[in-house]
């Protein structure tokens, strides 16, 4: 199947967590239990879940920011979970990820245009003119301006924060983008700019995102397709309108009625 | 159809910058058994409108005008030893985030008892019966009372912080984004809880939220506040249905609906400032 970009087979990944008095005592958590989906090319994979659920574990593994126990990954012909060094290296430029919270995941200490361009000199693409170039262009395109280079992230609203975290991840080219919950710490209005600002960036540049979100209402706008987890497990899949019209499982159903507003606020 | 709060003018500077309105010239009222959302972006002054009628502004702020009128009595320049017998007994208060709000080193028994003594002078036996019945009616097991605030969930956090908030049986609540750091599911089942509860004890809620959503379900009467300012007030049917105003427009118009079938619009800010000058 040469339309689905990336795969993830049987993935596995438990915690210890310290139980008991004092934390004396430790239980085995399992954050992935048996977990297995396929992303296709130019869609957008939402996961839905609550807190606990897995779903910001399963981000991280699948970009293997966290070591899996156990199943593969594959990406272009590879299994991402054996490479290692220079080879993963080279893949995670394809590879990248949009964060929730726009105020930790920028260093305070850098300007945004060493930011946004550091992820090019890593990856050594370009000479440093094209390098800013592509810098000022990506910067441009989601909002801001050449001057914005200079400043540093501080000097930002949380909106144009998460505008520069999509140009930090979208300057390399990737081919998949991994969005964790990246408007929930957001104002409506801002969270409904980014929103369309992302499924712009996505036909331009036949991007696949997998978008990590705990909020139904957002999923349903920009899903084609939903997996939910619960407890680790992936317990229900599928095209976002039968997912939402016909939810097999109980607990979806339970979801999808608590959406605060739902009867009032229909179209 | 009996007011219970009366805020008239109520507006709040910086103490350094008095021409800076943070909140201007806000007047709304209060029944008891209705729920008052205040509805607002951040900066909207939603939440500084809250702490005006608590008392509990910043030193950097300045309650430069207004009358906060709660039973007949204007709570503005009353002394900090008044305000506080009325806050947590006749006024309760609910925050966002449960685990900063509770103390982790005493057990949720204690901090409940600690409204309970200061208020009421429970002792003994009728304290510990009163404590459980309070769990009891947050959905709380009674036995939970010796447990520590880490061992419990943030949906059950917040309940214990609801048992402390009504556990002087307030006339009035005040209730600011409770339900904004909670998942879907418990954020659904706090706001059957304060609905409830609000209708039993014959309760006024200001409940503040930016999430038309929860406004939608728990509301009454709706105020929407932009840029320090209500722009339009009215039952929520109304609010919602047949907004007014343009940024209720505009805001209503950028909430995602769950049917995914209209398209997501932002705020249009120049627009807005252009109508507004018009």
């Amino acid at each position: 199947m040469s339309d689905i970009i990336l795969s993830a087979r049987h993935l596995t990944k438990s915690y210890k967590q310290r139980s008991g008095r004092f934390g004396l005592g430790a239980t085995l958590v399992k954050a992935l239990d048996d977990v297995s989906l396929d992303l296709k090319q130019g869609s957008t994979l939402a996961v839905v879940g609550e807190s606990g659920s897995g779903k910001s574990t399963l981000a991280r593994c699948l970009l293997q920011l966290l070591p899996l126990d156990g199943g593969e990954v594959l990406f272009q012909g590879q299994d991402l979970a054996k490479l290692s060094g220079s080879a993963l290296r080279e893949q995670r430029r394809f590879l990248q990820m949009v964060f929730q919270d726009p105020f930790a995941s920028l260093n305070p200490r850098m300007r945004v245009g060493q930011i946004v361009g550091e992820g090019l000199l890593i990856h050594q693409l370009g000479t440093q003119d094209e390098r800013h170039d592509k810098v000022v262009r990506m910067l441009q395109r989601v909002g801001l301006s050449e001057a914005d280079m200079q400043k540093y992230p501080h000097q930002f609203s949380g909106g144009q924060r998460q505008r520069i975290g999509i140009a930090r991840a979208l300057v390399l080219e990737p081919r998949v983008v991994v969005c964790d919950e990246p408007v929930s710490a957001l104002d409506v209005s801002i969270q409904a700019q980014i929103l369309l600002l992302l499924k712009e960036l996505q036909e331009e540049m036949a991007l696949s995102y997998l978008f990590i979100s705990h909020d139904l209402r957002v999923v349903r706008h920009i899903a084609d397709e939903v997996a939910v987890m619960y407890q680790g497990k992936l317990i229900e899949q599928g095209g976002v309108e039968s997912i939402y019209d016909a939810p097999a499982q109980e607990y979806t159903r339970n979801l999808l009625q608590s959406i605060p507003g739902r009867r009032a606020l229909a179209a | 159809m009996t007011e219970l709060l009366r805020i008239e003018g109520l507006t709040v500077t910086p103490q350094n910058a008095p021409d800076k309105l943070l909140v201007n010239n806000v007047s709304f009222t209060l029944e008891s058994g209705k729920t008052t959302c205040v509805v607002g972006e951040s900066g909207s002054g939603k939440s500084l409108t809250a702490l005006s009628v608590m008392g509990l502004l910043s030193s950097q702020l300045r309650l430069a005008q207004g009358k906060v009128i709660f039973q007949g009595q204007d709570l503005v320049g009353i002394s900090n030893d008044e305000l506080r017998k009325i806050r947590g007994g006749r006024i309760g208060m609910i925050f966002q985030e449960p685990m900063t709000s509770l103390n982790p080193v005493l057990t949720i028994g204690k901090q409940i008892s600690e409204t309970l003594i200061v208020h009421q002078g429970l002792r003994g036996q009728t304290l510990k019966a009163r404590i459980a019945a309070l769990l009891e009616q947050v959905g709380i097991p009674a036995g939970r009372a010796n447990s520590y605030p880490d061992e419990l969930s943030g949906g059950q956090r917040q309940r214990v912080m609801i048992a402390m908030s009504i556990a002087c049986e307030p006339a009035m609540l005040i209730a600011d984004e409770p339900t904004t750091a909670l998942d879907v599911t418990v954020q659904a089942q706090i706001l059957a809880l304060l609905n409830e509860l609000k209708t039993r004890m014959n309760m006024a809620m200001l409940f503040i939220t930016h999430d038309f959503g929860v406004v939608a379900d728990i509301a009454d009467d709706v105020v929407v506040m932009f840029r320090g300012e209500i722009v339009e007030s009215g039952p929520v049917a109304e609010v919602l249905h047949n907004p007014q105003h343009p940024y209720t427009r505009a805001l209503l118009a950028c909430v995602p609906d769950a049917e995914g079938k209209r398209p997501l619009k932002p705020i249009d800010y120049a627009w807005l400032n252009e109508e507004a000058a018009a």
